[in-house]
């Protein structure tokens, strides 16, 4: 009877933010599909009340459904069977649940049997459904590799594929080989074409999340003799089509219930998706920014989970006669939990929003031509998306890993034993900082942000917002936080030393993403005092200590 | 074949989570502290019927309840999941039923449906009354056969099959259609509300809903026949006035106790060696607590 939606008003909070209204308009197409499809809103307001009702489903069904099975899941894993992945047998029962929900294709168009959603409620759902069961979300929320066939395949492979996915049917997306993990360039895996034009696969990929999906995308060498990532195509494999096998379900230390797959291509024919050469290039990119943003909001989902988990016990367990969240180094445990929480929220749903953005103008540009001020808009949120990409992928999988940390030990000798759910979500937060580019890959895609000034100048737009009385100190520690952080980027910068750079880039990237989040929180803070204000006090002390580190190892090590 | 599938559902209470501020000092119900939900065993009913539904494509579901107004909520719940329409039974001196005048009410209803009816389907019981009594007055009412207690519901050849759930295992038995089923609370959970379907249905609503809806909202639901759900009084039927509601309810409350349970005073029985155990296995039979 538990609904992870309604018991979490900071949700609520996140969906109805002011950008809505646009990103929601320009998505529904001025709501003109209301006469082509019976399930289509009429108007603003009718589309934000349907995304809260089906916010609301899958809430209930995370709470009834999906929690409930996760020790199961997580016990039980998956099994391999003549070269088939067998899932762990409640995998099944929250696959079902989702479909007969009709919860895939949650942002894929009306015409292919998808929802049209915002980015916002399906970033929400996979926040959700993660605070059940991490593993979980990744079965499910492959879906959103779709999105890359919607955006790059031609319009018959559209209209076979994306009601596919629609309908329930699962996907994956196959980069990574045995020699080619972060380089993505060394991929191997061949892509060759017959004489009537049929592109085959052959060749093994490593690592692969739900490996035996449906329908994967196949990053593949298709320009023999090529080296680089220039040679690389994307296919679209079918499994229906036969030619793959899985070789070997990784036995890892959490996220049981995701298989993580090898898998050996045999002349398994596959369609090119897009343009030849330009698989890594361009579609990697796009699938790695959708991944990256998913791999966030499973990790805000492990912090939520850390949290209640946390608090639950600190409230429960008494020692010395009363309850230990009573003991000051245990609250403030608790306490920084939640400010780190909600302070990853808010940068994913603010880089949710910005993704959002530049997606639906761009989607709108492939209807018709765009004004000036609609393209450079475009171009402003897609820059700041690329910004706060890695940025909410890097610092909220490290939080959540943090926070599962920190549950463990609220929980004391209870949390080493396979007793409480905090065990599970300890060895399942552990991939959320490793997995679609580890945190110091993301530093890698975050610095030139800090160096150009993608960040600054974003941090001046949310200084000079109004903000509340009781949250004004908040700010001036913020003031403090980001002249330190100016100095030290200046400092560097000084040095013209390129390797300087890389190597105080994690110190730069955190102090930016510590004023951002800071600001975040005094904005959610002003908004509603009452769900974030005390969170906000908590992180501007946590950060503030931080940037000061960082600023004194910089100024320090500079001298 | 496809069948013309009756869900019958109640609105009730929320008895399962029941708050200090659930009854009053007079010992009635405090509705107000109470939701209002789709009673549990119905949720079962629909859920077999969607599954008749889904083994046999073009049939049809109808939700039929009686009850306060708002009950029209109970015929949009069962739009979210996979039904096709459904009658509120409401009117005034329907008030007060108690099972017989309920039974005969719902009986009626089902009578003046205007396409028939092949199966009828409804939850062993209400969590608010737990008579049991409807389901089966219903059948005797249409000269119908029933079937109790069933945990699953096909239907081939013109025969349901019933897997019944019994205290010490199961029984299944065939019976020609048309015929009443009522549902256990062990058979398949239902299944969630679809997102479409919750999108699609959402306006649906009674003659009487739909006059607080602005104009946008009015013109939809006028253009979509489908989102009009149907509201009966005692006229739509053709009832007895003298079988209905508190008129036709033979079933007096004399009084209600609100009962406190109070923990007895322990009992020692001292011997831990086999009399001692006999004793206590004596006095719990005796007591009728085992046995």
């Amino acid at each position: 009877m538990a609904n992870f939606y309604n018991d979490n008003e900071a949700l609520r909070y996140h969906l109805n933010h002011p950008l809505m209204r646009e990103i929601v308009t320009m998505r529904e197409r001025e709501f003109k599909q209301c006469e082509e499809f019976d399930y289509a809103p009429l108007d603003f307001e009718d589309a934000m009340d349907s995304y809260e009702r089906v916010l609301q489903i899958i809430g209930e069904l995370c709470g009834d459904v999906i929690a409930p099975n996760a020790e199961s899941v997580d016990a039980e894993g998956p099994h391999l069977e003549d070269g088939k992945v067998r899932y762990a047998s409640a995998t099944y029962d929250n696959l079902r649940a989702l479909n007969q929900a009709g919860l895939m294709g949650i942002t894929l168009p009306r015409q292919y049997g998808g929802l049209n959603f915002s980015l916002v409620p399906y970033t929400m759902a996979a926040d959700l459904v993660s605070r059940a069961d991490a593993s979980f979300v990744n079965v499910w929320g492959l879906q959103d590799c779709a999105e890359t066939i919607n955006e790059f395949a031609n319009d018959d492979q559209r209209s076979r594929y994306l009601p596919r996915v629609c309908a329930g049917e699962t996907m994956a997306m196959d980069l990574t080989e045995p020699d080619a993990g972060s380089d993505l360039q060394a991929v191997m895996l061949k892509a060759t074409q017959d004489e009537d034009g049929t592109w085959r696969l052959n060749g093994v990929k490593r690592f692969i999340t739900n490996g035996d999906g449906d329908i994967s995308l196949v990053l593949a060498r298709s320009e023999e003799g090529s080296k680089d990532g220039r040679g690389l195509s994307m296919f679209i494999y079918d499994k229906r089509n036969g030619g793959m096998t899985v070789r070997r379900i990784e036995n890892k230390m959490g996220i049981h219930g995701s298989p993580t797959c090898e898998l050996v291509f045999k002349n398994a024919p596959a369609e090119l998706c897009g343009d030849r050469r330009m698989g890594l290039i361009k579609y990697v990119m796009s699938l790695m920014n959708g991944a990256r943003l998913g791999i966030a909001a499973q990790s805000v989902g492990v912090s939520e989970s850390a949290y209640r988990e946390a608090l639950e016990y600190a409230k429960s367990r008494e020692q010395f006669g009363k309850p230990i969240i009573e003991f000051p180094a245990v609250a403030e445990m608790v306490a920084t939990i939640k400010a780190k929480l909600d302070a990853s929220r808010s940068l994913l749903y603010e880089c949710t929003r910005f993704v959002d953005m530049y997606k639906t103008i761009e989607a709108v540009g492939r209807e018709r031509a765009l004004t000036m001020e609609e393209r450079q808009r475009a171009r402003a949120f897609k820059k700041l998306a690329d910004a706060f990409t890695p940025l909410v992928k890097g610092m909220g999988s490290e939080f959540a890993n943090q926070n599962a940390y920190d549950c463990v030990q609220v929980h004391g000798g209870s949390g080493f034993m396979r007793d409480y759910a905090c065990e599970r979500i300890y060895r399942d937060a552990r991939i959320t900082s490793i997995y679609e580019g580890t945190t110091q890959l993301q530093v890698v895609a975050a610095i030139r942000h800090v160096t150009t000034g993608t960040y600054s100048a974003q941090i001046q737009t949310y200084a000079a917002e109004q903000f509340s009385d009781e949250v004004s100190p908040i700010v001036a520690r913020l003031q403090e936080m980001t002249a330190q952080f100016e100095e030290a980027l200046s400092l560097v910068k000084a040095a013209d030393d390129t390797e300087l750079v890389t190597f105080h880039a994690r110190r730069l990237v955190e102090m930016a993403g510590h004023v951002i989040m800071g600001y975040l929180m005094a904005h959610d803070a002003t908004a509603a005092p009452e769900l974030f204000l005390e969170s906000a006090r908590v992180y501007a002390n946590y950060a503030s200590a931080q940037v000061a580190a960082h600023h004194r190892f910089i100024t320090g090590y500079l001298k | 074949m496809s069948l013309r599938i009756v869900v019958l559902a109640k609105q009730v209470p929320d008895t399962r989570n029941v708050g200090k501020d659930a009854m009053k000092a007079d010992g009635t119900i405090n509705r107000a502290a109470l939701p209002a939900i789709f009673n549990p065993d119905d949720l079962n009913a629909l859920e077999q019927a969607l599954q008749l539904k889904d083994a046999h494509p073009g049939s049809t579901i109808t939700l039929v309840t009686m009850g306060l107004p708002r009950s029209a909520e109970m015929v949009r719940e069962a739009l979210y999941r996979g039904g096709d329409g459904g009658v509120v039974l409401t009117d005034r001196p329907l008030g007060g039923a108690d099972t017989l005048a309920t039974s005969y009410s719902l009986a009626q209803t089902i009578r003046h449906l205007p396409d028939g009816y092949d199966i009828i389907i409804g939850g062993r019981q209400a969590i608010d009354g737990d008579t049991a009594q409807v389901g089966p007055q219903i059948a005797e009412k249409l000269n119908l056969p029933q079937v109790t207690y069933a945990e699953r519901v096909t239907v081939s050849d013109g025969k349901a099959t019933i897997k019944r759930r019994l205290e010490n295992g199961f029984e299944v038995v065939e019976c020609p259609l048309p015929l009443v089923v009522t549902v256990t609370g062990s058979a398949d959970a239902c299944r969630p509300r679809n997102a479409r379907l919750v999108q699609k249905y959402k306006y649906a609503v009674t003659p009487s809903e739909l006059e607080g809806l602005d104009d946008r909202r009015k013109a939809l639901v006028q253009s979509r026949p489908e989102l009009l759900i149907s509201q009966w009084g005692v006229a739509d039927i053709e009832a007895d006035p003298e079988q209905i509601g508190l008129k036709g309810s033979p079933t007096k409350v004399k009084t209600v106790v609100n009962v406190v349970f109070q923990a007895k005073e322990s009992k020692r029985l001292d011997g831990g060696d086999d009399a001692g155990l006999e004793d206590l296995v004596k006095e719990l039979i005796t007591d009728h607590i085992i046995g």
